[in-house]
This record gives C-alpha cells, sequence and structure tokens, in this order.
C-alpha cells in the first residue's frame, strides 16, 4: 500500500495542472526555458493580473521559480515538482501488480 | 502482462489469469478470498454497500481505506471508490475492474482513476485538457531531463 506523506504535494501539482491556461504557461516554461511576465502574458493571450494569479498558483505547487530584475519578473519551470505525482503513480502501480501475483497464487489454490 | 497507463489521470494493470472468468469474479468479491490476495475487508457485492480496506498501520497512513461499491455487473465489471486519509485530507480514487474471457482463461483490467473532491470540477471541465496534460507529462519531463 502505497504511503500518502507526499498527498497534498500531489493536491497542489494535479489542481495547479488542471486548469489549461497554466498549464500551457507551464509547458511554455519548459520548452523555452525562463520568460518574463511580459512574454508569457503574450503567449498566453490572457490579462497580466490573470497572468499574474496562474503564476501565484504554478508558485505554489513550486512548478515554478521566480527572480526579479530590474522591473521584469523573471520565471522558470522546476518540472522536478512533478516528482510525487509521478512517484505515486509508480508505488501505485508497484502496489497492484505485487496484488495480481497474490490473486493468482490464490487462484491455484482455490478448487476449479 | 502489465501496462502501466498511458496518462497518470488513471493507472491500468492488465494480466490474463488462465482461470475461468467465474472464478475471477469470486476472488474479487468473496470477502474470505478477496482477504487473502487483497486486504482485510467487510466487502459485499451490492451497490452502494460500504465497506474497508483494512491494513497494518503505517506512520503516514492509519491503514485504512475507505469504499463504496459503485457498480456489481456479475462476472464482468465490478468498481468501488477508493479512498485514504479520510473525506477532508485525503485522495479519493475509483478502482476498477473489468474481466473477459479469452483463449487462456481470464484477462483483467484494473484502472484506477483518482481524483479529489476539488480536481472532480476541474476534471468534468476540463476532460480533454486532462488527458492533453498527463499525455504531455512524459514529454515534459524527457525535455526537463
Amino acid at each position: 500500500m502505497p504511503q500518502v506523506n507526499s498527498k497534498f504535494v500531489v493536491n497542489h501539482v494535479l489542481r495547479a495542472l488542471a486548469d489549461p491556461t497554466r498549464r500551457a504557461i507551464f509547458e511554455q516554461l519548459t520548452r523555452q526555458g525562463e520568460q518574463t511576465v511580459h512574454a508569457l502574458t503574450r503567449y498566453a493571450n490572457v490579462s497580466q493580473p490573470a497572468v499574474s494569479k496562474h503564476l501565484t498558483v504554478l508558485k505554489r505547487a513550486k512548478l515554478v521559480r521566480h527572480r526579479r530584475e530590474g522591473r521584469e519578473t523573471h520565471y522558470r519551470a522546476q518540472p522536478e515538482a512533478l516528482a510525487p505525482m509521478v512517484d505515486w503513480l509508480d508505488q501505485y502501480g508497484a502496489f497492484w501488480r505485487e496484488r495480481f501475483d497474490r490473486l493468482e497464487s490464490l487462484l491455484q489454490r482455490m478448487e476449479p | 502482462m502489465t501496462n502501466q497507463g498511458q496518462c497518470p489521470r488513471s493507472l491500468v494493470i492488465e494480466r490474463v489469469f488462465p482461470h475461468p472468468q467465474a472464478k475471477l469474479w469470486r476472488a474479487l468479491t468473496e470477502s474470505a478470498l478477496l482477504a487473502q490476495w487483497m486486504m482485510n475487508n467487510d466487502f459485499e457485492p451490492v451497490a452502494g454497500k460500504k465497506f474497508q480496506f483494512l491494513a497494518d498501520p503505517m506512520p503516514n497512513w492509519n491503514g485504512i481505506v475507505d469504499c463504496e461499491v459503485v457498480l456489481v455487473d456479475p462476472i464482468q465489471r465490478l468498481s468501488y471508490n477508493w479512498g485514504t486519509g479520510g473525506p477532508e485530507s485525503g485522495l479519493q480514487w475509483v478502482v476498477e475492474f473489468t474481466l473477459t474471457q479469452t483463449m487462456g482463461g481470464t484477462h483483467v483490467r484494473m484502472e484506477q482513476s483518482g481524483f479529489g473532491p476539488d480536481q472532480m470540477a476541474a476534471y468534468s471541465g476540463a476532460n480533454y485538457g486532462w488527458q492533453k496534460m498527463l499525455g504531455g507529462l512524459e514529454r515534459v519531463l524527457g525535455e526537463a531531463s
């Protein structure tokens, strides 16, 4: 049985990526590397406050990191934040495979 | 044969067991048999029935899986909700077994799909988006490494 110690992290990541605009922003950052809020606003085709709000959600999920330079804020992706989600799937995958092994040996013991 | 789902929105495990379908169904639905390969339980194959799987508690988990039977379609399909960590903070999944008779025995497909209460709204509004994002996950991870 997988442990769920990372469940809050997973929840944050899932929630952050559930929104298509946020997902697009995250993917753009992954593809293009560091981007300014202005560049992201042009790319996402929504208002700058909306982009900033999306970036805050992504930041909370630790999917992006930012730094300030002059009047511009630069964002970059942190795809390693996806790791808890991938771990969670790996753990459950291992869990079910092990249960299926046990099911197989039970079936051998059972009457036909 | 095992197969991890293409998109992490759900996890799919499949295997062919060289046994008749009715026998597989018994192993999945008779509480005492279920206990031998899954966990101790008070399962009954009745839609709407609430039951629990009980395992040994662990540091981050009380060992309880809270379930509710969703669908019982004898010897073909069985699904139940699967919740860990309580209704408030925990994670909720749906587990569905599909049995199909094949040449060599019975093909069993287990799909575990997971949506927390707040993920549900996002999911229903953005089904396509989810598929896309999770389909793209592998690519994103690949590019990152």
